[in-house]
């Protein structure tokens, strides 16, 4: 990608809203739409400073292959499980309608 | 909408089928694959869960070791390279019954990949490549209630359990398949059926379609004949059986063939496919969810299997399965027909195990790829869901053997069985299926045979032998079927010498 | 009785130790001065006089009965309200978690109470550690000791000003690009970020995974490394936790000794942007490190101008992700959308999440969620975690010719409140002397050097070195401290305003 990219769209706003689940109202999204320009282009300069060779970070301190055995630990009761549900029934949690089905 | 389906045949004069299969494993190691919490079947709802499978503030997750290994062995036996070095990835969407609202997954580096397995299809062999297995995990489950009545706001709504969330799964993702058209659906089938013995054989997972431990997603696109560009694919979930798959297959190439011979676009969609009628119904668009905003998981450390581990787990994989075959085709003298038929109708560990438990080959291979095959049929599952397993089979045979019921009384004993009224040797006493031997009854019984009809007696008292059948019928049907038909037949011939 | 309130809590340590004082009496000085200040200061959301009463009493009985018990035992702390406390309110600063209480300790917290430490209550903080100043705090802002009407730092404000204003001899805090340390400067506390991975993130709510870390908040080095050593560790429970010992920064808190202690200057943190008074009294404070027998050169680490770039899009971006999961179906408030009849799960995730968050953590949940989006990750998360690698070595190299850098913490003191709030980017400024540490793991600790002239009000001078050295810090902290303190005749902190009590 050679094209150093900048800029964010009201239309930008209102899709990543939707990406991120937040019901943003008009008022949210202009104002997003006006800062987050200004704050994109002073993070740009991270764009030109990489070059290809250098390896992306993801684990400031190295570690590798940390695991635990295949042995059981204690559970939460159902209890402590559903306490702060919204909602709750059966012993299960109580959500409203899901549109999509898996 | 009414869809026009092109039969399978005519839309395979116009278009190739382009297949890609994806396969989910669940693995029966004993706890999650980030969390200590048991993945026990069945336990009540939510009882199997933590602040880490629950996706509480400030949870972490830890990779189960076991999980680790059995995916390494998949891999191996999936003919895979084993990744020297490999991450963990976020893939994120929401979904209520995923509790962080990113499923933790592997993304650009799977822990196996580069792989093949070989299929076979009356004699035919294909060969399925394998571009990847990695490691992800499971989701709750919700059960979706509908609205009752009678209330002015009937809300529909869900009640999820998070038992089965974080559950270890392997997901193999095949490179698209092009094989001879008018036998992809067949050699679908054949790979996912080989796939569940192939790993089923590891011992990683009870790998059972029917029970969720071993899901199929089938992904399918038409190119029109002498084309080189690939048709939108369309993915078929929800096919819980090796038939369904060869079934989502042939109906999803009549559907796509039907839209396009329309001039119309396939939609990029999920689908869900229906076992009752064979069909499948249009699910959520795929859009706005292609958009998983992959990234590397920042809590989990990397994966770096050392080259002597996965040796040391190499050296754990039992014997290839063209190996195991032709051994077990030698052991049993089977014809290569009689191993084609076993292998086509899934049935090789059912015979493996009925061998075990006592019956010869062929009599286990006569029960199932007969009497299993037709009722398997006629029930529409798979012959290892019929409720019938080897030992049963084993008991059964036994008691044929031993002379107590013959074959057409087995019948009576499987329905028992399967209807689980008991053990084979219960049903025979509760439905009072046993043979009668003994011969002061069954000698009575011909008496009333000979008695009731004096002509064909005559005639065999003449010779005639033959005509024996009749008085064989006679005694047989007021014995309904419990007596031994060539016992029968001496006393007749005795009586009438 | 001298106030209980105003010691140290290594000196409480020793006269708890030696049965002078008890554990009850400490714990009920601390609550009372809390019912007196902490109206007008408001650094806790939350206290739980009953509980840490209790704690202290059961540990005044263990110690009647002579039981061997940790050093900091019955010495009564307070915890960011970011780490899960069982059974004790957790919100993370957010209405989203009003009212939830955790099923489960975080690893840090059990450990504060297997060592008998009584828990006073939990600290304010911005929503979710988003902030450099504690007012994006759905629960209203802290203020700072020092000027009731100036922030007191953040994300951490409220574990600092309680340390601050007495309220408490020890503070937990957490520190992603700088909320432990900022605010240490602009309260004149001690705040440490230990190594990345010292110290466990089980139980603590995450923003920005890779950055995260707890840490002490205190009034002297000492303390702050008594309460490291007790919470550092490797943990089963949180892969990203080194597997090494924890340094031995109480032994070197004691050494405070920088003789031939070769010291860095960081060119890039310091100079422009940086108000006077905050470079004069870090200059003031490095010359007392020279005549003490360090060696003092400037270092240059021209990647740093990429450093805040690269922070402002790597926490986002984890942050839009560790956030997804708050959607009001298993926990949290639900809030359903007005005017709609049935709403659907999707719904009522983003109704709740519209209601439950505030405006500082939305922008950077449509930051980090751009960033990693389909088409602009290699543009935005992709070379920010370059970047990081690029620091990484940078640091690195540095770190072969000294054994310590320095810088000023932060580049103002204490503004206003209200000053900032409309202007987020010049608060992300703020943070460009912090925020290095975290993207490269390396640990680094903020020791107050005085008050600046232009205002009276408290500067932090920080001290960086590499991973895993968290010790060295501790050394050349403790050495300054104990310059300044005998330059000044006694701690700042003394000479901070008495605040006004409610009776």
């Amino acid at each position: 990608m050679s094209e150093p990219v900048t800029g964010i769209s009201r239309d930008d706003v209102v899709h990543l809203a939707g990406l991120a689940r937040i019901d943003l109202s008009d008022a949210e999204i202009d104002h997003l739409a006006t800062e987050l320009p200004a704050i994109l282009e002073h993070v740009r300069s991270v764009q030109e400073a990489a070059g290809d060779d250098v390896p992306a970070m993801s684990h400031p301190v190295p570690v590798d292959n940390v695991f635990r055995e295949d042995v059981v630990r204690p559970s939460l009761t159902p209890a402590d499980a559903l306490a702060a549900a919204p909602a709750s029934d059966q012993q299960r949690f109580l959500v409203p309608k899901i549109l999509g089905e898996e | 909408m009414t869809e026009t389906l092109v039969p399978f045949d005519e839309a395979l004069t116009r278009y190739d089928p382009v297949m890609g299969l994806e396969i989910h494993i669940e693995l029966n190691t004993a706890t999650k694959m980030f969390c200590g919490c048991p993945t026990d079947f069945g336990a009540e709802p939510n009882t199997q869960v933590c602040p880490v499978c629950l996706a509480l503030p400030g949870a972490l997750p830890v990779v189960n070791a076991k999980a680790v290994e059995s995916a390494i062995r998949m891999g191996l036996a999936l003919n895979c390279k084993i990744a020297e070095w490999c991450r963990f990835a976020r893939k994120n969407y929401f979904y209520p019954d995923m509790p962080k609202n990113f499923q933790t997954s592997q993304y650009d580096e799977p822990i196996a990949f580069d792989g093949w397995v070989d299929v076979e299809v009356d004699g035919e062999t294909f060969r399925i490549e394998i571009e990847r297995a990695h490691m992800e995990e499971d989701t709750g489950k919700a059960l979706h209630v509908g609205g009752s009545t009678g209330r002015i706001h009937g809300a529909d709504f869900s009640l999820v359990d998070y038992n089965r969330a974080g559950i270890p799964l392997i997901e193999i993702v095949t490179r698209t398949i092009e094989v001879p058209p008018e036998k992809a659906p067949a050699v679908a089938r054949a790979y996912v059926s080989y796939v569940r013995d192939l790993i089923g054989g590891l011992g990683v997972s009870d790998v059972r379609m029917d029970q969720g431990s071993l899901r199929a997603d089938v992904n399918l696109s038409l190119k029109p004949k002498g084309s080189t560009v690939l048709g939108t694919r369309s993915e078929t979930k929800n096919v819980n059986s090796f038939r369904s798959v060869e079934r989502a297959v042939r109906f999803e190439i009549s559907r796509h063939a039907g839209i396009l011979d329309a001039g119309g676009a396939v939609l990029q969609e999920t689908r869900h496919f229906q076992e009752d009628s064979g069909t499948t119904l249009s699910g959520r668009e795929k859009s706005d969810a292609d958009d998983y905003r992959y990234f590397p998981e920042p809590d989990l450390a990397p994966v770096s299997p050392s080259r002597e581990w996965v040796e040391e787990l190499r050296a754990t994989l039992p014997e290839p399965p063209a190996v195991r075959r032709a051994r077990l085709q030698a052991d049993w003298g089977f014809s290569d027909l009689d191993m084609r038929d076993t292998i086509g109708a899934g049935a090789l560990d059912l015979i493996v195990a009925t061998v075990e438990a006592g019956t010869t080959p062929q009599a286990a291979k006569k029960w199932w790829l007969g009497e299993m095959a037709r009722r398997s049929n006629e029930a529409g599952q798979d012959i290892d869901a019929l409720g019938i397993t080897p030992q049963q089979v084993a008991e059964i045979q036994a008691l044929i053997d031993a002379g107590r019921i013959n074959d057409k009384l087995a019948r009576s004993v499987f329905d028992g069985v399967i209807a689980g009224e008991g053990t084979a040797e219960e049903v025979v006493v509760s439905r009072q299926l046993e043979v009668v031997s003994d011969d002061g009854a069954l000698g009575a019984a011909v008496d009333r045979a000979i008695e009731g009809d004096p002509d064909a007696a005559a005639k065999v008292r003449a010779g005639n032998l033959g005509v024996a059948g009749a008085l064989i019928g006679a005694v047989m049907k007021e014995m309904r079927g419990q007596a031994d038909a060539g016992r029968v037949r001496e006393l007749i011939l005795e009586k009438l010498s | 009785m001298t106030d209980l309130t105003r010691k140290t809590a290594d000196e409480l340590a020793q006269a708890l130790s030696a049965k002078e004082i008890s554990s009850v009496e400490v714990t009920q000085a601390l609550v009372d001065r809390i019912g007196a200040v902490d109206g007008a200061i408001h650094a806790f959301l939350h206290v739980d006089a009953e509980g840490a009463l209790a704690t202290a009493a059961d540990v005044d009985e263990r110690r009647a009965r002579n039981e061997q018990l940790s050093y900091l035992a019955g010495v009564p702390i307070a915890v960011k309200d970011v780490l899960a406390t069982k059974g004790l309110p957790t919100t993370c600063g957010s209405k989203i978690l009003e009212g939830w209480i955790p099923p489960y300790d975080a690893t840090v917290t059990a450990k504060i109470k297997a060592a008998g430490l009584p828990i006073l209550g939990k600290t304010n903080m911005d929503e979710f550690a988003m902030g450099s100043s504690t007012e994006h705090s759905a629960y209203g802002p802290t203020h700072n000791p020092w000027d009731t009407t100036r922030i007191p730092g953040g994300s951490g404000g409220g574990s600092a000003a309680a340390v601050a204003a007495f309220e408490a001899p020890l503070a937990i805090g957490t520190d992603t690009g700088g909320s432990i340390r900022q605010p240490g400067a602009l309260t004149g506390t001690v705040g440490v970020k230990p190594t990345y991975g010292g110290v466990s993130r089980y139980g603590l709510v995450a923003m920005a995974s890779s950055l995260d870390q707890a840490g002490p908040v205190t009034r002297t080095v000492l303390d702050a490394a008594l309460l490291h050593e007790l919470i550092a560790g490797h943990d089963p429970m949180d892969s990203t936790s080194i597997p090494d010992a924890v340094p031995a920064v109480v032994a070197a808190a004691r050494r405070a000794d920088v003789k031939g202690l070769r010291i860095g200057i960081v060119k890039e943190l310091g100079g422009e942007g940086f108000q006077p008074g905050v470079q004069a009294r870090f200059t003031e404070a490095v010359d007392l490190l020279t005549a003490a027998g360090a060696e003092v050169v400037e270092v240059s680490i021209p990647s740093l101008q990429h450093a805040l770039g690269a922070y402002y899009l790597v926490m986002p971006s984890e942050a839009s992700s560790n956030l997804a999961k708050f959607d009001a179906m298993r926990y949290g408030v639900r809030v359903p959308p007005t005017g709609v009849d049935d709403p659907s799960a999707e719904q009522v995730m983003a109704s709740s999440r519209d209601a439950g968050f505030g405006d500082e953590v939305k922008r950077r949940i449509i930051l980090g969620t751009y960033a990693l989006s389909s088409g602009y990750y290699d543009a935005y998360y992709g070379s920010a975690q370059k970047v990081r690698t690029i620091l990484a070595r940078d640091f690195a190299s540095t770190f072969a010719d000294v054994d310590v850098l320095v810088s000023p913490t932060s580049p103002t003191t204490a503004y206003r409140l209200g000053e900032k709030l409309d202007d987020p980017l010049a608060m992300y400024l703020g943070d460009v002397a912090t925020i290095p540490a975290n993207l490269v793991g390396i640990p680094g600790l903020s020791l107050p050097v005085g008050l600046a002239d232009e205002d009276g009000l408290p500067v932090g001078l920080q001290f960086l070195a590499p991973q895993k050295a968290d010790d060295r810090l501790y050394n050349a902290a403790a050495a300054l401290e104990r310059l300044l303190e005998e330059k000044w005749g006694g701690t700042l902190l003394s000479t901070a305003p008495e605040l006004e009590t409610v009776r």
